[in-house]
């Protein structure tokens, strides 16, 4: 098979799995829609999101100002639009980098075994016993809040869990047949991981991924909601229920609203990776 | 067996010395002089060294990790120097409050969402089963912050049933219990959702089996099915989420925490960031790490004197 035709072949494998559980579909909708609207921000966002305007502060909703304004007198719905965009951001830069690092560690780990396998795993264990919103406080408290920090501290307790994910196939697809066949021929055992064990991981990397999305925007929105997230005045959805908190009773738009979106976003990647789940779980696959 | 719960205790141990090396480095990470933080800019010279070397930061690192890995293994946290009190006397104080919300929490949690579960499975793909699965991955979507001002909204403010600020006094049980049902269901209604799902498709699958059916041939009633051959088998894969959702359990705890005002380990660690109280933010890491590895520690062996087939491996 030509590149061409593989990456076709992938394609509409992919729009089968999808096909295969409605939900999946109503997550990707919800997630591409809000995923829009962050990139958009620039051109949807009516205010400025960081301008502060005494006169105008705590505003309830209005036809001038949909979502109302916060403290501050800033637009409640500016502000929503650009938080989602950090929230996107450092969601899918870190499991992106978890993805990567976990998945060459995991089945580095399960195609060598033996020494390096016990290491490798060894690591992955220590990482996986601070629970992520833990390596968070410790990271940015220790390091200062920067958009760098809070990646590096989400990606850290997340790659454990790709390695887990990529190990086991490895270790099952070393076994094989066209493997050993593979390793006669000669083949690096780079082209071995990457053309022949990476695709039978792909699945379990898309359902974690989207799981682990969830987790990494609701883990930076506590984070934010802590302290200890971006700093202000960036708009943080975080960031903005902890700055509206005090103000909940007189004016709670400013903190409702965006504890609402952050809702939305973790609920549609989970939607997607569950849905994926279903899809791809064999088990589950010729009933309903 | 024995020999299985030695083998998983024996490597239990280099994973906590591992975790209390990661935190120790951290800490260390820290920009500026730990010193300066306690005595403030105006400190001079001579309070500045006396101070250091009082704290044993005029040692090298190394040695200073060492006793600091002994001290721990020996079970002593050290001491905060900002609050003047040896760190297991802090968390001691307030361990307490934090015990009793994460256990009612997750009773909460296992007792209403095992029997929602296997509504769920028995009547699968009916409209109810529909609703209790969006419903329960929106509660496990659920920033516990953000839950927890809900319902702090909700029942404290506007039906004034509970108090704003939990903070109980702990020989009064009338209160301690009234001020532990709010934050307990903030923490429980997340769990629930967990148990929900696993329950739900753990009964699936054993309604799959082959004895099921048997059973079913054999003409005994639904209910003794459902009970004693379907629930009792379906349980064993519930106690693992406990096991595996452990991490989202401690930072939903630290998040009520912060949002009922309740004290324990979670409030204690925004105050050590507050005031910069590394000493004690290192300690609670640590403690923070060995309850994780004690639970999962806990959890395998329950799963391994269950199941005779991963003691083996």
């Amino acid at each position: 098979m030509n590149a061409m035709a593989r990456l076709k072949y992938l394609g509409t494998e992919t729009y089968e799995v999808f096909n295969r559980n409605k939900t999946s579909w109503a997550g990707l909708l919800l997630l591409s829609i809000l995923l829009l609207i962050a990139l958009l921000a620039p051109i949807l966002a009516p205010y400025n999101p960081v301008e502060q305007n005494i006169i105008q502060r705590l505003q309830p909703p209005s036809s001038q100002f949909l979502l109302g304004t916060d403290y501050y007198g800033r637009d409640v719905l500016s502000r929503i639009i650009w938080g989602c965009r950090v929230s996107f951001v450092i969601g899918s830069i870190s499991v992106g980098i978890a993805m990567f690092f976990g998945t060459i560690f995991g089945s580095l780990a399960g195609y060598k075994g033996g020494y390096l396998d016990h290491l490798i795993m060894g690591i992955m264990d220590v990482l996986m016993s601070i629970p992520i919103l833990l390596m968070g406080l410790l990271i940015v408290a220790i390091l200062g809040p920067s958009k760098v920090n809070l990646i590096i501290a989400l990606a850290l307790t997340m790659i454990p869990r790709f390695a887990r994910i990529a190990r086991a196939p490895t270790i099952a697809a070393k076994n094989k047949v066209y493997v050993e066949a593979c390793q006669a021929m000669g083949f690096s055992d780079f082209r071995i991981l990457v053309v022949h064990i990476f695709p039978n991981i792909l699945g379990d990397l898309m359902v974690m991924g989207s799981i682990w999305m969830a987790t990494a925007v609701r883990t930076e929105a506590a984070l934010s909601f802590i302290g200890l997230g971006v700093n202000p005045p960036t708009a943080t959805l975080g960031g903005m229920i902890r700055e509206g908190f005090k103000d909940i009773l007189s004016a709670p738009w400013a903190s409702l609203f965006p504890g609402l979106v952050i809702l939305l976003i973790v609920f549609s990647a989970n939607l997607l990776g569950d849905g994926l789940r279903d899809a791809l779980d064999p088990k589950l696959r010729n009933e309903n | 067996m024995l020999q299985y719960i030695i083998r998983r205790l024996l490597l239990a141990i280099p994973i906590l010395i591992a975790v209390v090396t990661l935190v120790f480095f951290v800490v260390r990470m820290a920009p500026g002089d730990p010193a300066q933080v306690i005595l403030g800019d105006s400190a001079s010279q001579e309070s500045l060294e006396s101070m250091r070397s009082e704290l044993g930061l005029d040692r090298p690192v190394l040695v200073q990790y060492g006793e600091f890995l002994f001290s721990v293994l020996r079970g002593d946290l050290g001491s905060s120097i900002i609050r003047n009190q040896s760190i297991n006397t802090i968390v001691a104080e307030v361990m307490p409050y934090t015990i009793e919300l994460t256990i009612a929490g997750v009773l909460m949690g296992v007792i209403f969402g095992i029997p929602l579960g296997v509504f769920s499975a028995v009547f699968r793909n009916s409209v109810a089963d529909y609703f209790t699965r969006i419903g329960s991955l929106l509660g496990l979507s659920f920033p516990a912050f953000y839950s927890g001002i809900l319902l702090l909204l909700a029942f404290s403010v506007y039906l004034g049933w509970f108090p704003v600020v939990s903070d109980p006094d702990m020989d009064n049980w009338g209160e301690r219990i009234h001020m532990l049902i709010l934050p307990a269901m903030n923490l429980g209604l997340i769990m629930m959702a967990y148990v929900v799902r696993s329950a739900r498709s753990s009964m699936l699958e054993t309604l799959g089996e082959d004895y099921i059916r048997t059973a079913k041939a054999k003409g005994l009633p639904e209910f003794i099915i459902l009970y004693k051959h379907g629930l009792k088998n379906a349980l064993i894969p519930v106690i693992t989420i406990i096991g595996l959702y452990l991490g989202v359990l401690v930072g939903n705890s630290v998040l009520t925490e912060i949002v009922f005002n309740r004290p324990g380990l979670g409030k204690l660690i925004l105050a050590a960031l507050d005031e910069r109280d590394y000493n004690l933010l290192q300690g609670l890491m640590v403690i923070y790490a060995f309850i994780i590895v004690l639970v999962n520690l806990v959890t395998d062996l329950t799963y391994g004197m269950v199941d005779p087939r991963i003691r083996k491996q």
